[in-house]
């Protein structure tokens, strides 16, 4: 008897995709353009890459209302990867070979990034990624449109130094992207002649930070270089207030808390201390208003608009605008159109470097404010170009 | 010397923190053998109940009354997780006693269905308890601060084990609670409805769990995940000071607590979880049964 309900509960999934894919492959017949969106819309990555996924599907909504690309509607093609980098693989070579996508925008982490890497390259797809990410990374196969070092870390650590101190604390999350970062940080201190007072990881969901601060608060650290990610964060900053560290005390600039996450972590805790991204909130553009107001009236008056989301925004207005200009969605045609592009995104003007595929952007530090916004102290005179791999520091040789 | 005094109070505040956590656990499984995996899930419940107690106080209460909420919720979140532990046992875990592996499989899913549940209602991202002004900042001590919420968790489990202590050993109610998990056969005998019993210490167990998820509103993220960041460490308390033993509890949460600051504090954080881990599996191979085994002439 159990085994018939198994049996039975397997035909029903089968034949319930076999209509969803009859479904998909009518779509792609009629004067439409399919584009795959992959992200976590299940799992703990869930929470952020929803609302990454809701930014795609507006910029896919306002630029059909607009007239489509080449005359043709696009057409989104939603997949789950949750939150899990075997099933992002899966899922993009389903989505390149059997969806025929001429596109895909999709991924957060850098485990499904990598995960992904191979799949696009061996099928000769093209990815738009849209977070930021530790670097030392190009792929002839995605375009990264969120941040490399250079645009977030590398900048944040010169502001530190000269407006808040010398002496760094390291905290980060157990995984790739905080070593990697750290491993950056060290190099970029010992040539600036900054001091690394400590370095310490915390395994993914720690919650409690007593000990962690207590090292903070013997090692007389000014700045505290904040790499931990999730619910890590809502633990540290929560205690970390209560062991009566204020940010006059100690700053704290975070690389992974935007506005999304103030509102979890409690706005009250956050106030005055520091974040690194290229777009926030507030950022004053023209564009932004109109993003910002557009993306409330879709999606609800309370919701908040952050870096991921903007560099998922403007992914979608890139490859539409690469896709005009090449006259074709061809892969090859694409990449080539898409060489020194410029949009004038949220986040203001951005341009795609053609020999790495990440683009130029502008790098922004925020302070939270008490209702749970920032607020810009500081950015970079212009949009800056893009180096993955540190070629144009001497300091990084040898990372 | 500062750090040290430092330290040693963190010791006390995470092992506070652990005991908390596997209390109701200490129940539920210690003395009712019941594997269950849901008890992460009873502390988020606790968790939210805070967040909805606190959003109602901020809706329908005057200003001054908002500090008040916090007290409040200690009984609700107790009430609510309590409520949703009767249910679970009533309808599920009643037809599972006495076979471990379906109970820890059929608790793990319904820990999962709860964790949608939550999420369905209150959204995936983290929810924000604003604490009350009364447990802001620390009492100072020759320069090291002692936060008052770490304070009033240490004060809360205390308060919480002479509680369960007066239940258990003192009251009518707990006499007839530990007849039935010594010999239910016997204590069936005698009139005690094994079955009501049973009902009602679950729903104990389960309540208490939700104290710990009201107490962790101060202290770490509130989200529909929230209880699988604490199962592991509560099922290590109960098994490491030995299952059925209020006392075992808490030798297990203090010696798991101090372990983890001191390991933490000389190594590293995961370096030092990884010590914590090989002490206890070496402590389980010299003593299995746990710190304080129960010994008792019933048969089962």
């Amino acid at each position: 008897m159990k085994k018939n309900v198994i049996k039975t509960a397997a035909v029903a999934t089968l034949a319930v995709s076999l209509v969803w894919s009859a479904v998909g492959a009518q779509a792609a017949t009629s004067g439409t353009i399919k584009v795959g969106i992959l992200h976590s819309l299940s799992g703990t990555m869930a929470i952020s890459e929803t609302t990454v996924v809701n930014a795609e599907l507006m910029a896919i909504e306002e630029i059909n209302k607009a007239g489509g690309v080449l005359g043709k509607k696009i057409v989104p093609v939603k997949e789950d990867g949750a939150s899990d980098p075997a099933i992002f693989a899966e899922k993009a070579k389903k989505l390149i070979t059997k969806d025929k996508v001429a596109t895909v925008f999709g991924g957060w982490t850098s485990s499904s990034r990598k995960a992904m890497k191979p799949v696009f390259e061996q099928y000769k797809g093209l990815l738009w990624y849209p977070v930021q990410y530790e670097g030392l990374e190009s792929s002839p196969n995605i375009f990264y449109t969120g941040a490399t070092t250079n645009q977030q870390i590398i900048p944040s650590v010169d502001y530190l130094l000269e407006n808040k101190g010398k002496t760094f604390f390291l905290l980060g999350s157990d995984y790739v992207f905080p070593r990697t970062a750290n491993k950056i940080i060290k190099a970029q201190l010992k040539a600036k002649k900054g001091t690394v007072v400590a370095e310490e990881y915390t395994p993914m969901g720690h919650t409690d930070y007593s000990t962690i601060i207590s090292k903070i608060k013997s090692s007389k650290a000014k700045v505290v270089y904040n790499t931990l990610n999730g619910d890590s964060n809502v633990a540290f900053f929560k205690q970390l207030k209560d062991a009566g560290l204020s940010s006059k005390d100690v700053t704290v600039l975070s690389v992974s808390v935007a506005e999304e996450e103030i509102r979890a972590i409690g706005t009250s805790v956050l106030t005055g201390h520091l974040a690194a991204w290229n777009y926030y909130q507030t950022t004053n553009t023209p564009e932004n208003k109109k993003f910002v107001a557009a993306y409330k009236a879709k999606y609800g008056k309370d919701k908040v608009t952050s870096d991921p989301m903007e560099a998922g925004y403007t992914a979608v207005y890139l490859w539409a605008k690469a896709v005009e200009k090449a006259k074709s969605t061809d892969v090859a045609k694409v990449k080539a159109a898409a060489k020194g592009l410029t949009f004038n995104a949220p986040e203001g003007k951005v341009t795609v470097d053609g020999a790495t595929q990440h683009i130029y952007k502008t790098v922004r530090i925020g302070e939270v404010q008490s209702n749970g916004m920032f607020k810009e102290v500081w950015s970079t005179k212009g949009p800056v170009k893009p180096d993955p791999y540190l070629k144009s520091y001497t300091w990084a040789k040898g990372l | 010397m500062e750090v040290m005094l430092q330290q040693v109070f963190n010791g006390v505040s995470v092992s506070s923190i652990l005991l908390l956590v596997a209390l109701g656990l200490a129940i539920t499984f210690g003395l009712m053998n019941v594997i269950n995996m849901a008890h992460g899930e009873f502390i988020m419940i606790g968790a939210y109940a805070t967040f909805v107690t606190q959003n109602i106080f901020m809706d329908y209460f005057p200003q001054e009354a908002f500090g008040y909420y916090f007290v409040v919720a200690i009984f609700i979140s107790f009430i609510v997780a309590f409520i949703f532990g009767f249910i679970l046992e009533v309808s599920l875990i009643r037809f599972l006693y006495g076979r471990p592996l379906d109970s820890l499989l059929a608790t793990w899913g319904v820990g999962l269905m709860l964790q949608q549940l939550a999420r369905s209602i209150f959204g995936a991202p983290n929810v924000a308890v604003t604490s009350p002004q009364w447990l802001e900042g620390g009492l100072e001590v020759m320069d090291t601060i002692f936060p008052y919420k770490r304070l009033f968790i240490i004060g809360l489990v205390i308060l919480t084990l002479t509680v369960m202590y007066f239940y258990i050993y003192r009251s009518h109610a707990g006499r007839q609670m530990r007849a039935v998990m010594q010999n239910r056969q016997m204590a069936s005998c005698l009139g005690i409805s094994t079955r009501r019993v049973d009902a009602v210490t679950f729903a104990i167990g389960s309540g208490i769990a939700g104290i710990a998820g009201y107490a962790l509103t101060l202290m770490g993220p509130i989200g529909p995940s929230l209880g699988t960041y604490y199962i592991v460490d509560a099922f290590m308390v109960v098994v490491l000071g030995g299952v059925g033993k209020l006392v075992g509890t808490i030798i297990g949460a203090s010696g798991i607590g101090i372990a983890n600051v001191l390991f933490e504090f000389w190594q590293g954080t995961s370096i030092g979880k990884v010590f914590v881990f090989l002490c206890i599996i070496a402590f389980l191979q010299w003593k299995p049964m746990g710190f304080v085994t129960l010994k008792s002439r019933s048969l089962d």
